[in-house]
């Protein structure tokens, strides 16, 4: 009964979790169109480094970002593993962003999230909403509004 | 009955007759006397009412019904045209035209009424008006007495715009006995819950009376959209005293006054009578922002400046429009475009009976099917891109109304002279072009011709000349915005630049003309010596550059002081398909609008020479400078560097330009397709495509690498 009460308060959020490097991050699913496998990225010339390029998506041209220079991180190594997660937000343009790895979909609730003060000046936690904690561990939540915000 | 289906033909038909009666109205203006345009007014006005009325835009009918009836009297006789009339005509048309551009965001007519106007073309009816003096003084209240709609500080002097539930609590109170009073009441500065305070002075009232109209509105009163005062009319059976008192008993009132409510054509009569007087009133609570009623207003009431156009559009562009855009098209098109189609299922069928089919002979029977196939899909594009051009006549048919305005009010004669409105462009092309060429032929009109004396001293014609030729020129189309007036100044633009420090002095002594001319186009740099009402108020250029280039247009200018300036835009016919050229730099493929490419050449290495620097080549007698694709797109050439040079020549207006590439894939027609915001930062890739293998390639604008 108590149990029950406590889901009914705490707002689910379901977030995709993806590995970046060494670390687990979530992006929260509503924000996310697509996820596709690696392919082909035209380069752009002239851009930021942290533009791969662009990719053809079911005939749209969609831009691709890489997280891991954006967050100051060594640049991509693609393996197997390697996606691109197409994220749509409401007030951007639809992007892509490569990831080492998407692992799994997690339900956390809003008890389970803390959100904490972040040294904001620090790369690796620019991008970070808040820390969910989770069963596997501990995951950086990304806060897309800021990653989209600084393109 | 529901009308709603038809709104986008109303829509469109209506600006189709508005066009024709702005047309119609200056030719009658320079020609008073001819029948056929009064008759043509006439039915135009005529038809544009019955339109109005169909669709149950009363307001919009009533003025109409009004013009009509002018047209009417003039064409039977009775009437003369004189200039106080196309004056009041062409405001009647302004006011049409709100309606329509507020019908087209809202699907709702609005609730100006414009009742000066209406007023004014039954004075013209009734035979006052006769004079254009008198007009004049008759005409002045009409923007006045619309943002005296604020509550004017001295009394109740409100005009009511009454809704038509309002119009019949009105009619019902007077029936009743009652007595109608206007009341303002004025709550304190201070006063943090507004719409609270006003819940409770209507709740005073209510014991005493009640409330049958209000301004700003009740909802508004409620969701607190006014400012500091609001205006009520109460019917009632008491006295006016007793209920004031009660409304200055609720705290944080700071004022209520009223009087006696006249009915609403008071405060018209009153402007019309003393309009030297209102005139005094009025600018002074249309220019304080605060009152947010004045404000509201306005976004109604049509300002007399030409500004105002301008920030129409603006405000056009913000909200969304109510409506889709259509394009008409000729059923002659479309005949073609279904000709085509069934080419192509011929062609599909053919095809599909070579491929089943297993003799030898149908691999050549193959190659002569997708032949033909290629040929009705390019022919199916053509159709399909013509089904889309529109004449820009549809834009530039409203610019002889503009200059005669400008004209008028800058007190030069001038006149604008068009050619090639029938040139056709795409209908997004079309529908942007109108703003820029607007903003060229202001500029033209305020900045490029000088005054009369002035021409007359320089032994030029007194009246100004401005042209507006339109061509098209291979896959472009060419428009040009001509004057005769007093040409740039590159002299004093320099001196600009090196004031506004955009330039050291050396830089701007060494700098070519025509680099100085182009500084124009820079953001905020207006050389303009005084602001007029029109422009140098530093936009305007830049803007117009910006916009030609997110059409994928270019502007140039040619100009020769004392004779004249040229501005020549040139815009690509279409947008979305080309022809182009596929080429390999560095391993990457990238495509080459076949527009700007002249010839491709092979050069030997030992025929590039050094001059500044730079890298030319000798052509047949033309020194044209080269540049390495490898290195501006940043990746390494894979040709050994010994072996001839595959070279394409690009051409940008009359200037060439050598662009060295590694391989040569084909020509192909290729659909474009927008890389998005993030990602547009570099100026010479003009967007993406997508082959055929489902491969991205990069578009490059020659254009932009010139």
């Amino acid at each position: 009964m108590a149990n029950e009460l406590s889901t009914n308060i705490n707002e689910i959020t379901q977030y995709i979790v993806i590995r970046i490097g060494e670390e687990q991050y979530g992006i929260d699913i509503k924000y996310i169109d697509n996820i596709v496998r690696m392919q082909q990225i035209t380069r752009v010339p002239q851009v930021p480094a942290h533009f791969k390029g662009v990719i053809n998506l079911r005939g749209e041209v969609i831009p691709v970002m890489s997280i891991r220079v954006k967050m100051g991180l060594a640049p991509d190594v693609e393996s197997k593993d390697t996606r691109i997660i197409i994220i749509k937000m409401d007030q951007h343009e639809p992007i892509g962003m490569m990831v080492d790895m998407v692992k799994e979909v997690v339900n956390l609730s809003s008890a389970e999230i803390e959100r904490v003060g972040f040294d904001r000046g620090d790369n690796q936690n620019a991008y970070a909403s808040g820390i969910g904690k989770h069963e596997t561990g501990l995951i950086t939540l990304l806060d897309l509004d800021a990653v989209l915000a600084g393109l | 009955m529901d009308v709603s289906q038809y709104l986008d033909i109303f829509l469109d038909e209506s600006k189709e007759h508005l066009q024709n009666l702005n047309t119609s109205v200056l030719n009658l203006e320079q020609d008073p006397e001819n029948p056929d345009t009064i008759s043509e007014i006439f039915r135009a006005a005529h038809t544009l009412k019955g339109m109005a009325g169909t669709m149950g835009y009363k307001r919009m009918q009533n003025l109409t019904h009004d013009m009509e009836n002018v047209f009417s009297e003039v064409r039977d006789g009775k009437l003369k045209v004189n200039a106080g009339m196309i004056d009041v005509l062409f405001r009647c048309l302004d006011a049409i035209e709100e309606y329509v551009s507020v019908i087209s965001e809202t699907s709702d007519e609005g609730d100006n009424d414009n009742e000066p106007i209406i007023k004014e073309l039954n004075d013209i009816l009734a035979g006052k008006a006769a004079s254009g003096e008198e007009t004049k003084a008759a005409a002045e209240p009409a923007p006045a007495e619309a943002e005296a709609a604020a509550p004017a500080a001295a009394a109740p002097a409100v005009a009511w715009d009454l809704t038509e539930e309002e119009q019949k609590a009105l009619e019902d109170a007077m029936m009743a006995n009652k007595k109608l009073y206007s009341v303002t009441v004025t709550v304190q500065e201070s006063c943090l819950l507004k719409a609270a305070r006003a819940f409770l002075v209507f709740k005073a009232i209510e014991e005493r009376g009640e409330i049958v109209a209000a301004n700003p509105s009740t909802q508004d009163i409620e969701d607190e959209k006014f400012d500091l005062e609001f205006s009520l009319i109460i019917a009632s059976e008491g006295e006016l005293d007793p209920i004031l008192k009660d409304i200055k008993a609720v705290s944080e009132i700071a004022d209520a006054r009223g009087g006696v409510f006249e009915g609403e054509s008071a405060p018209e009569a009153e402007a019309a009578s003393a309009p030297a007087e209102e005139k005094k009133e009025a600018p002074e609570p249309a220019k304080d922002p605060g009152t947010s009623v004045a404000k509201v207003k306005n976004e109604v009431v049509k300002k007399p400046e030409p500004e105002a156009s301008g920030a129409k559009t603006e405000k056009k562009a913000g909200s969304k429009p109510a409506v889709n855009r259509t394009v008409r098209v000729d059923i002659e098109k479309l005949d073609s475009l279904m000709n085509l189609v069934s080419e192509l299922i011929i062609a599909k069928n053919s095809l599909v009976s070579s491929a089943t089919s297993d003799t030898t002979e149908s691999s050549s029977n193959l190659h002569e099917q997708i032949e033909y196939l290629e040929s009705v899909t390019t022919n199916l594009h053509e159709s399909v891109m013509k089904v889309r051009m529109v004449p820009i006549e549809s834009v530039v048919s409203k610019f002889p109304r503009m200059i005669r305005d400008i004209s008028k009010q800058l007190n030069k004669p001038m006149e604008l002279y068009m050619s090639g409105e029938e040139t056709e462009l795409d209908r997004t092309v079309v529908d942007e072009i109108g703003d820029p060429l607007m903003h060229m032929l202001r500029n033209s009109a305020d900045h490029g011709l000088e005054m009369p004396e002035e021409r007359i001293a320089r032994g030029k014609p007194e009246t100004g000349s401005i042209f507006l030729d339109a061509y098209q020129d291979g896959n472009n189309v060419v428009i040009e915005v001509r004057d005769d007036g007093n040409g740039i100044d590159v002299e004093r633009v320099r001196q600009k630049a090196i004031e506004r420090g955009v330039m050291t002095e050396e830089q701007a002594y060494a700098a070519e003309d025509s680099d100085i001319i182009n500084l124009l186009f820079m953001p905020s740099f207006s050389t303009a010596k005084q602001v007029s009402d029109l422009s140098g108020r530093g936009v305007g250029l830049d803007v117009v550059k910006s916009k030609i280039e997110a059409l994928s247009g270019e502007v140039d200018v040619k100009t020769k002081l004392g004779e004249g300036t040229t501005f020549t835009i040139r815009l690509p016919l279409t947008l979305a398909i080309i022809q182009a050229l596929m080429v390999v730099v560095g391993g990457e493929k990238y495509a080459i609008a076949l527009s700007g490419i002249q010839t491709i050449e092979n050069i030997s290495p030992k025929d590039v020479k050094t001059v500044e620097s730079k890298e030319v080549i000798n052509l047949r007698g033309t020194v044209i400078p080269i540049l390495r694709l490898d290195e501006i797109l940043g990746c390494k050439s894979q040709r050994d560097p010994d072996s001839d040079m595959i070279v394409v020549i690009a051409k940008k207006g009359d200037k060439l330009a050598g662009l060295v590439v590694d391989h040569l894939i084909g020509q192909q027609e290729i659909v474009i397709k927008s890389m998005g915001k993030y990602i547009n930062k570099c100026k010479f890739i003009s967007g993406a495509t997508i082959l055929g293998d489902g491969e991205v390639a990069l578009i490059i604008d020659s254009n932009a690498l010139i």
